[in-house]
């Protein structure tokens, strides 16, 4: 009795964020999948449900930055395709793979902070500069870098598959990878002024640029800083497929991406939102993807599940952060 | 009688001395009116190659061949390409219609996206050849694969494999590209066709990769969690099946799962049979499908018929690539064909 209203407002916290409903469902999700499916929570499972999700979780990491300081970045498949591609079409004409893979890198950094640059001196609206911006990286990619779109790691580099097969005291390298990249996001975010100024960008850019936040310099920040974390994870997910696709450029990559965002309950209005809700995001699309593939799902029902899902978590966000004069802007998702 | 013989005689004096004629005229040669028919019927013809998207092996091998072909016999070919997208593919199709080029030659993405436009092309008088992938329109030639026999041999190999008693486990699982190509609505008929005959195959998986080396490699990641005695698996297509081998070889499984996919028989997909990630590959040889194609474009290009008078087809033969026979001559490269 004396625990009632404990507990009734512990149902009340979960149950009156986005983030509680979506962490409930996960963890319904992940009772069922266990009760119904035997092999579901087993270790080895578990670790390649994370695993499989993971280079979707680095890459929400980043849009999780730029989300946060009110931008978009719908670039990142396209910074991620090109740079590791041209890295390794440049590593087959013999250069060694660590040169290639410099040169690489340079692009991606190159590419966020033009993209940036475009944001913040342009005033261009992020989701249009961005839309342009990855179908300009994507066709100068596919014009003068390189002309098949597959490209298989460079033979001869057996040191490169250790970020993405090899496991670390049973954990992939991915894994690992993924929760260093969430510690470090989590410490940039909450105690650093980087961190502090992304907030205060999002929550109110009028307020922010007044006390003082160099607006533009950090707009430029972010969009660097997500085209590098693309980079990454197009280097984790190239090491671990042995080979990198040009045309997951044209898949619906960066829809889960935003999928992930908006499922953890990070609002697309910016300013609000932690690295933990990334995380949750894709643990429970991780859960959900691992337990369609054991029910053997066919693929047009698993998007039909992705594509519900994903608007019920948008309906939901807009009841729980509705948009007002104050949080709306132009350009505005 | 007489004069019938001198008639004769005289007649036969006449037909030498044209034959010494002739004869002195053959140090020259003689000019086959074949031959300059054949090249004037072609030139200035128009072709465009309506792709699913440049840019992999299969449809660069394929251009280049007809490339070569236009270069030699001076006539116009163009490449439209859309990118992986059927609702680029499908305006592209419709301002050739009013174009009128004199052959098309489509890939389809899928059985029934093009299947109508290739029809009114063929009622506007543009010639249509399908390679590889059909639609459910039949046109003027198709050259390509059989998909349904590629599905055959690819079960008949597990069945070898993974019969009762034979492997392991009897356990398949398949990964499919995209739920309505050609390649995966036939190829899994012609898969069932065989496993149909024996029961005793398993299939406890079958999802779709859309093409991607990555999800690939998870959903084999998931399906070797569930069934670690897996015997088998089929994939549709080389390019992403490196991600559905380099999850059986990350669980160390490379000798105990039979991986049997298909491809363009690119040196690329021969590079993974060598080194064991595929134990049968079975390549549709792009580049005897680029001169098939070439044949046929001449072919149509020089005939009097009209577009979609005659319907023919060729399904090409197949060559099953292992370690044994996986050599300079079954396999490929862009470099050498250009």
């Amino acid at each position: 009795m004396t625990n009632t209203p404990r507990s009734r407002r512990l149902a009340s916290r979960l149950l009156g964020s986005q983030e509680g409903i979506v962490f409930v469902l996960a963890a319904t999700a992940f009772v069922v999948f266990a009760l119904a499916l035997p092999g579901f929570a087993t270790p080895g499972n578990l670790v390649s449900l994370v695993r499989s999700v993971s280079v979707l979780g680095i890459l929400a990491l980043g849009m999780a930055i730029v989300v946060i300081g009110r931008g978009i970045d719908v670039a990142m498949i396209a910074t991620m395709v090109v740079s590791v591609s041209w890295a390794f079409v440049i590593a087959r004409t013999g250069y060694p793979l660590a040169e290639a893979l410099v040169i690489g890198g340079a692009f991606a950094l190159v590419a966020g902070i033009l993209i940036g640059a475009l944001i913040a001196y342009g005033d261009v609206p992020p989701i249009f500069a961005t839309l342009a911006a990855g179908s300009i990286i994507y066709g100068l990619g596919r014009t003068f870098f390189f002309t098949l779109e597959m490209q298989n790691v460079p033979p001869g580099n057996d040191w490169f598959d250790f970020i993405g097969k090899s496991r670390v005291l049973g954990v992939p390298v991915t894994v690992i990878a993924f929760a260093v990249l969430c510690a470090l996001a989590h410490f940039a975010l909450t105690s650093t002024r980087f961190g502090w100024q992304t907030y205060a960008m999002g929550s109110n850019p009028n307020t922010a640029r007044t006390t003082g936040v160099p607006m533009r310099a950090m707009v430029i920040a972010h969009y660097a800083l997500s085209a590098l974390v693309a980079y990454v994870a197009g280097l984790i997910l190239a090491s671990s497929a042995s080979a990198i696709n040009a045309r997951l450029y044209n898949s619906t990559m960066i829809y889960d991406i935003l999928l992930v965002i908006v499922l953890g309950g990070i609002g697309l209005n910016g300013g609000a939102g932690r690295i933990r809700n990334v995380v949750l995001g894709t643990i429970f699309v991780g859960i959900l993807l691992n337990g369609m593939t054991i029910l053997d799902v066919p693929f047009t029902i698993q998007n039909l599940v992705k594509g519900v899902v994903l608007l019920l978590a948008i309906v939901f966000d807009s009841l729980v952060n509705p948009r007002d004069e104050q949080t709306s802007q132009q350009g505005d998702l | 009688m007489k004069l019938g013989q001198l008639a004769l005689a005289a007649a036969t004096a006449l037909a030498m001395a044209v034959g010494l004629t002739g004869a002195s005229a053959q140090d020259k040669g003689l000019e086959n009116p074949r031959s300059a028919a054949f090249h004037s019927g072609l030139e200035g013809k128009k072709v465009v190659f309506l792709p699913l998207s440049m840019g992999f092996d299969l449809t660069e091998g394929w251009a280049a061949r007809m490339r070569n072909q236009a270069k030699r016999l001076n006539y116009d070919f163009q490449i439209r390409d859309p990118a992986w997208s059927t609702d680029a593919g499908t305006r592209a199709l419709q301002s050739l219609i009013s174009e009128k080029p004199d052959l098309i030659v489509a890939h389809n993405p899928d059985i029934q996206s093009y299947a109508r436009l290739l029809a009114q092309a063929q009622a506007a008088g543009i010639k249509v050849v399908q390679i590889n992938l059909e639609s459910n329109t039949q046109t003027d030639s198709y050259v390509g694969a059989d998909w349904t026999e590629i599905g055959e041999q690819a079960a008949l190999a597990v069945v070898d494999k993974c019969g009762a008693g034979k492997g392991k486990s009897t356990k398949v699982a398949i990964d499919t590209g995209v739920p309505t190509a050609a390649s995966d609505v036939f190829q899994l008929d012609g898969i069932y066709r065989v496993l149909k005959k024996h029961p005793e195959i398993q299939v406890v998986s079958q999802q779709a990769t859309e093409y991607n080396a990555e999800k690939a490699r998870s959903i084999m990641e998931t399906v070797l969690q569930q069934h670690p005695d897996l015997c088998a698996g089929i994939g549709i297509w080389d390019n992403q099946d490196t991600g559905t081998a380099s999850a059986i070889k990350a669980a160390g499984k490379s000798d105990q799962v039979f991986l049997v996919t298909s491809g363009g028989g690119n040196r690329v997909g021969c590079e993974n049979v060598t080194n064991g990630n595929f134990s049968l590959y079975i390549s549709y040889n792009v580049p005897l499908q680029g001169d098939l194609l070439n044949q046929e474009i001449a072919r149509l290009l020089l005939s009097k018929s009209k577009a979609g008078e005659t319907k023919t087809m060729y399904f090409n033969p197949l060559t099953l690539i292992t370690k044994d026979n996986v050599n300079q001559r079954n396999c490929w490269t862009l470099d050498d064909i250009k």
